[in-house]
């Protein structure tokens, strides 16, 4: 019998609002107990003394780029970065090539996943077909393959009649729409937040606008069909204060924002790096409040990475030349300890619901807790621990990180997936 | 200055733009001598990489280049292979290896001189990039506005048009700006940017109150297609509103200077009449565009290789 014991931590588990020192005995790959003393000899233990000891943390938002993209990233570097940065699930959003919008990819990212992967992948299908924003896509084979809700992001769905039926289509499989907001007719050519920093740096904007418009759209479609939609990435004042509106007049509505979002204003794209490049574009000081803010009413339920990895070669190119997107799994945790955690805009129970409680209830995954009888997905790690961020040292196959070179606190230190410790000090490859 | 790289005014001090200006007024001379050759820049091999075309700000390079000594040459790439064909880094590697000293470069993106900078040995001179800056066209139009008024500094300068898409207004706004002048921009509040006040100028709709008690105004070219892209609605009604004629000058100082960067769409920006009046500068401003390039080199080179 496979067994595993994990002493004297800090034991986060917001769903039974567990905040204590207890000893996590683990075995055949579940919770076996969680109690103030478990004695026991001859068991592998992990001193957990001045660490955190937290149900795996839950990525809701990555892009895997297998299939098609692999020169970017693959699923194995994906789930091995994921690993690195504490996450024991991840859910892949569809836009690879081919799209996933049949229950065969669906099938084929699982298989492949659990052949190489390092922790759990559950596939996001596409609305629809293609990513075409035209048909629906067959969302109920793809529910019964395996997948965990919809989504075009990177795409958003322009026609409002394909959104209002996908909402009702994927009501029937109570899964979740998650939107990707943007009006693209008011995007279109931008490449960063319209405003102040785009004026002082002649460069075509986005405007807030753009997210605001859709989110309003898709607050309305919720409204209106009941059924449930996600907002994805969400990055403006404007887009916050319309989700805390439609909760409070109980709208199905929840939302998610990522660590670049709350850490980074566009100041940060003076000097043109590419790296600095993403959709939703880093906005102003007041929209970066407001999405502090929104994390820390409740309004904003999720902290998910957009994690999109793209090729050295790709964002080392003019700035307008060089696709969107910045890598976020490892750097997802230290910036949240950083900025949400020592700031005190989360406590550490609140932080853990975003991170692992949160995007389990919207995926209606069996994870996201630390109980008896559960699947013992465990994420370690030391909140005191400060670290540099080095891009050349990412597990990640992408290297676009605007993050580099920064000191951040919170390590990871160990990633348990199934009783199975897949990240420590040292790796433990599997498969290889 | 840092003799490095130009690559906007944004970058620059007051005190570096003066030096240039400086500079530039003593290049007229060689300019203006029947046998227009010194040998400062002998032996050195200067690129103009032009993936935009624009043959007044080349040839005002090439020239500027050659009466100071330099062998010039000339590499256009067409705006269409830009998006496929060879990355702009694989580009520079290649010309590091040719042993290039300076590379001008014109490019429809902003932020592509600087990565060329960042990416290569030799010095680096904007000539335009995206809706970014301009800084030798500012840098001549600076020059010619001080060799009119004597300074810069307090003169009310009004720079007409479309604001947003002008690589021009915004290297004249930083440089005028840093200079001590009073910059007002006036245009289609749809070709005006968020938030440019921060920039430090002023905005006005109406193009007469804009020019009211003007030293300079500075006119830029409209195109067609941002009225095909619905910015306005036609050049006829841009025309009406915002176009300068006799009568809107005569809002203006007496000795106004009427400036545009050419080339000019006559009778939209500004009128016939008062393009070839005596308060246009308009020739002039390619003459001392000459000499401002000239300086710029001279200045480049002259610290050897000191960055
Ligand atoms: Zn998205």
């Amino acid at each position: 019998m496979k067994k595993l014991l994990i002493t004297g931590g800090r034991v986060l588990d917001p769903k039974s609002n567990r905040d204590g020192i207890f000893d996590i005995l683990v075995e055949e790959g579940k919770i076996k107990a969680i109690e103030e003393n478990i004695a026991l000899e001859d068991v592998p233990r992990i001193e957990a003394q001045a660490l955190w000891v937290m149900p795996g943390l839950i990525d809701m938002h990555v892009h895997l780029r297998e299939p098609g993209f692999e020169h970017k990233e693959t699923i194995k570097s994906g789930t091995k970065s994921a690993a690195a940065g504490g996450f024991t699930t991840i859910a892949c959003m569809p836009n690879t090539q081919p799209v996933v919008d049949q229950a065969s990819l669906v099938e084929y990212i699982q298989i492949k996943a659990q052949r190489e992967g390092f922790v759990k992948v559950r596939p996001i299908g596409a609305i629809s077909k293609g990513l075409q924003g035209e048909e629906l896509a067959p969302m109920g084979e793809m529910m019964d393959a395996g997948a965990v809700a919809f989504s075009d992001d990177g795409n958003p769905v322009v026609s409002s009649s394909l959104m209002k039926k996908a909402l009702e289509y994927a009501s029937m499989w109570k899964a979740v729409i998650i939107s990707h907001c943007e009006e693209p007719s008011l995007s279109k050519g931008g490449l960063m937040n319209e405003g102040e920093m785009s004026t002082i740096l002649g460069m075509q904007g986005i405007p807030s606008a753009a997210e605001e418009i859709m989110v309003a759209r898709d607050i309305a479609l919720a409204r209106y069909t009941g059924c449930r939609v996600h907002i994805a990435h969400v990055s403006t004042a404007a887009g916050v204060e319309l989700i805390r509106r439609a909760k409070r007049q109980g709208v199905a509505i929840t939302a998610e924002a990522t660590p670049h979002h709350f850490s980074l204003t566009d100041r940060a794209v003076e000097g043109y790096d590419a790296d600095t490049k993403v959709n939703p574009p880093l906005r102003t000081q007041e929209d970066v409040e407001a999405v502090l803010k929104g994390l820390q009413d409740g309004t904003i339920d999720v902290i998910a990475t957009d994690h999109a990895p793209h090729h050295r070669d790709e964002k080392k190119q003019e700035y307008k030349l060089a696709p969107f997107g910045i890598v976020g799994l490892e750097t997802a945790l230290p910036l949240a300890i950083t900025h949400l955690i020592r700031k005190n805009i989360l406590s550490p129970l609140q932080l853990v619901e975003k991170m692992s409680l949160h995007p389990a209830r919207i995926l209606n995954l069996s994870a996201g807790t630390l109980q008896v009888g559960q699947e013992a997905d465990i994420t370690i790690i030391d909140p005191q621990a400060e670290k540099k961020i080095d891009k050349n040292q990412l597990y990640s196959q992408g290297r676009n990180t605007p993050f580099h070179g920064q000191s951040l606190y919170g390590q990871v230190l160990y990633t348990i997936v199934d009783g199975i410790v897949v990240k420590n000090l040292e790796w433990i490859e599997k498969g290889e | 200055m840092n003799y490095k790289n130009l690559l906007g005014l944004r970058d620059l001090s007051a005190e570096e733009i003066q030096e240039i200006l400086t500079t530039a007024h003593l290049m007229r001379p060689v300019m203006e001598s029947p046998n227009k050759k010194i040998t400062y820049l002998m032996g050195k091999n200067i690129l103009t990489l032009f993936y935009e075309s624009s043959t007044r700000t080349r040839v005002s390079f090439e020239l500027a280049a050659k009466y100071l000594g330099a062998t010039t040459t000339n590499v256009s790439v067409a705006t269409s292979s830009v998006n496929k064909g060879e990355s702009l880094i694989d580009t520079v590697r290649t010309l590091q290896s040719m042993g290039v000293d300076i590379v001008i470069m014109r490019h429809p993106m902003t932020g592509a001189p600087k990565l060329l900078a960042d990416h290569i040995e030799a010095k680096v001179i904007n000539a335009g990039d995206g809706i970014n800056e301009h800084p030798t066209q500012a840098l001549l139009d600076l020059y010619t506005i001080e060799r009119h008024k004597g300074r810069i500094k307090d003169l009310k300068v009004v720079i007409a048009g479309d604001i947003l898409h002008s690589r021009v207004a915004r290297s004249n706004i930083w440089g005028l700006t840093k200079m001590g002048a009073r910059v007002v921009v006036a245009g289609p509040s749809t070709l005006i940017p968020k938030k440019i006040e921060k920039m430090g100028v002023e905005v006005f709709q109406d193009i007469k109150k804009a020019v009211v008690d003007a030293d300079v105004v500075m006119a830029l070219r409209m195109q067609k297609e941002r009225q095909e892209s619905g910015l306005f609605p036609s050049l006829r009604e841009y025309q009406h509103y915002f176009g300068i004629d006799e009568g809107v000058l005569s809002y203006a100082k007496p000795e106004v200077l009427l400036m545009h960067p050419g080339p000019v769409n006559r009778g939209i920006e500004i009128t016939s009449d008062i393009m070839e009046g005596p308060h246009s500068t308009i020739e002039e401003q390619v003459t001392n565009g000459v000499a401002i390039r000239m300086a710029l080199l001279y200045l480049m080179t002259r610290g050897g290789d000191k960055q």
